[in-house]
């Protein structure tokens, strides 16, 4: 008999969390970027925002199991955070202004993950999105404040660190700092979902029934998971309303909602990297099909979901998972 | 005397409205309840036979009446044969998996029917005996909506006599309370499925079509609209035909009388009120059991 320690599945299990050497890849492309393409740096920093918000969705939709269309109520919630401080003339600082937009749309979720994550299914599925067409609604109606429907436009975003300006047009600041947001907050959720609250959120996924027989506090889990994720949505919002100097009611909307999960889906959920995966190839073929032919992306992005749905349930990663079985151990867990 | 004909003609806009509202919503209720399927295309189809009755009428010389028979058949059939290749695969599988692929699937008809016919608003014209005013003795009011409300009162009856008086019926009804049971006695699920779901289709489709005059016939309609028909359905309890008519009539007329009243927040009120009522009744106001 071997000791467990040196068991093949005790060590997979102990050494899961470490870093891998092809971890690097992302963010030595995403700084790459930087340098080979500086007039594509607003495509780029869009690109960084939107695998932020996919992280956000991922740590519910992926490791928790909640299924939400309704994510993008912590986006528009952190948006139009910094966008109303900076438009009242309260707040400009963009750094403290993320951390407000973050304790916002944390509040807002807390708020209703506490009533909603009561129930489950269709009714769950009903609840999110009518929170985020209330939302919606409530931004369309406080006109004064949120500019109703035409949103608020050319935010006064004070300098970062107060040397660096948000430059609209080289946008070379937006780019960095959405990068170093991105990967502070991508560490916190690695080392989230690495530790025993990220293990027993994925033991709530699997079975719920045997995590509230185990004792596990499962909605309390559940709520301080939403409640993370949407500060951390909060804050894709947040910067997002910074790098454009610019909220509309589109940050609110079930567009946004279906396209992140669209894009987290498409890389596969649950494995932290497909975000990344589905954000790039989504934006890639957007930038490029969408405004050329708008009606037949819109057709070959229905057919990809349906093709997704039925025979690829884990995403881009998930066949690449599949393919590498056989020779490697598996690169993803 | 002035504010009572007010109210009366709200309650008679709002009720003509529920009517619609019902019969697209109810075969998304008794999907749903049946097969534990989130169909978020039910709007796609209530689109198409929308779309079919349209066209039917403006091309290939059918009368309203017709059409709308014409538009149920051709709905139900191609909903029959996307039951059977595709969301049969999905049966049990997860609520996700059921989500993007109905998503997928909206996307797919609103795009196709874009590149086909266009985007822009299909007007279906009513036959002159459905336009113009009718005496109720109070007040004159659109001989259209009252009609309307004739027809929901009709189907509501039928599906009722349906549900508890035909052997059909009784099948889908132990099925949505008790599936693995009605399987054991032999009820054969994938044939009830299928009937179950080209129905709902067709119903979806004739509201379409009833409904057109008044909520428009574009390519945004399959998503526009769902919100609604979703509230609709999860206020009034899965696989429920009665509980889905009051909610109807209830979710109809007070959007009819907010939109008047409140022109600005009224909608607002309804999803406030939505999430409100299932955070007391998770299974909806008449539904009878946790879903």
């Amino acid at each position: 008999m071997t000791e467990p320690v040196d068991h093949p599945a005790a060590r997979a299990l102990a050494e899961r969390h470490r870093l891998r050497i092809w971890e690097a890849i992302p963010w030595l492309l995403a700084l790459g970027f930087f340098f080979a393409f500086p007039k594509h740096l607003g495509f780029g920093t869009e690109l960084l925002v939107t695998v932020l918000f996919a992280i956000s969705l991922d740590l519910v939709l992926g490791y928790a199991g909640i299924v939400t269309l309704g994510q993008a109520a912590f986006f528009g919630a952190g948006a139009y955070t910094v966008g109303i401080l900076a438009k009242q003339g309260i707040w400009h600082e963009p750094i403290t202004g993320l951390a407000l937009a973050a304790l916002v749309a944390a509040a807002v979720g807390f708020g209703s993950g506490l009533v909603l994550l009561r129930t489950q299914g269709l009714t769950l599925l009903m609840l999110t999105l009518c929170t985020m067409a209330l939302l919606e609604e409530a931004a369309n109606l406080a006109h004064d404040y949120t500019g109703g429907f035409d949103g608020l436009d050319s935010l006064p975003i004070a300098p970062l660190l107060g040397r660096f300006e948000f430059n609209p047009l080289y946008p070379t600041t937006q780019y960095l700092y959405v990068l170093v947001v991105l990967f502070v907050c991508f560490v916190f959720v690695r080392t989230l979902v690495y530790s025993p609250f990220g293990q027993s959120l994925r033991g709530i996924r699997e079975n719920m029934l045997r995590m509230h027989a185990v004792g596990a506090p499962v909605r309390g889990r559940l709520v301080l998971c939403y409640t993370l994720s949407a500060a951390i949505a909060g804050i894709a919002g947040g910067i997002w309303a910074q790098a454009n100097a610019y909220v509309n009611l589109g940050t609110l909307g079930l567009d946004r909602a279906a396209t992140v999960l669209i894009i987290l889906v498409l890389g596969g959920h649950g494995r932290l990297y497909g975000a990344f995966i589905g954000a790039v190839a989504y934006m890639v073929l957007s930038h490029f099909l969408a405004k050329i032919y708008p009606t037949a992306w819109q057709l070959g992005l229905g057919l990809l979901l349906v093709v997704i749905a039925l025979f690829a349930r884990n995403g881009i990663l998930g066949i690449v998972a599949a393919l590498g079985r056989r020779p490697a151990p598996r690169a993803t867990s | 005397m002035i504010f009572g004909v007010d109210v009366a003609s709200m309650l008679l806009g709002g009720v003509a409205a529920g009517m619609v509202l019902f019969i697209v919503s109810v075969g998304l209720s008794v999907t749903m309840g049946l097969m534990g399927f989130v169909n978020l295309a039910h709007g796609g189809f209530a689109m198409l036979g929308g779309y079919a009755i349209a066209l039917a009428m403006k091309h290939w010389g059918f009368g309203f009446v017709s059409a709308l028979v014409f538009g149920f058949v051709v709905t139900a059939a191609a909903s029959a044969v996307l039951e059977r290749l595709l969301y049969a695969r999905l049966y049990g599988a997860d609520e996700l998996d059921q989500v993007l692929f109905t998503i997928g699937l909206v996307f797919m008809i609103i795009a196709s029917v874009t590149l086909l016919i266009g985007p822009e608003n299909q007007p279906l014209a009513l036959p002159s005996f459905l336009r113009g005013q009718i005496n109720l003795g109070i007040i004159q009011y659109r001989a259209y909506s009252v009609v309307l409300i004739a027809i929901g009162i009709v189907i509501v009856g039928a599906l009722w006599l349906g549900f508890e008086r035909t052997r059909l019926g009784a099948q889908i009804r132990a099925a949505v309370d008790n599936r693995r049971m009605a399987e054991s006695l032999g009820i054969n699920i994938a044939r009830l499925f299928t009937i179950t779901f080209a129905f709902g289709s067709g119903m979806a489709a004739l509201g379409g079509g009833l409904g057109a005059e008044f909520l428009g016939l574009d390519p945004q309609y399959a998503l526009k609209y769902l919100v609604y028909f979703l509230i609709v359905v999860a206020v009034g309890g899965l696989g429920r035909v009665t509980g889905v008519f009051y909610a109807a009539l209830l979710i109809g007329v007070l959007d009819f009388a907010l939109k008047k009243y409140v022109p600005q927040g009224g909608t607002a009120f309804i999803y406030a009120l939505t999430i409100l009522l299932l955070l007391w009744r998770p299974q909806g106001l008449f539904g009878a059991r946790a879903t």
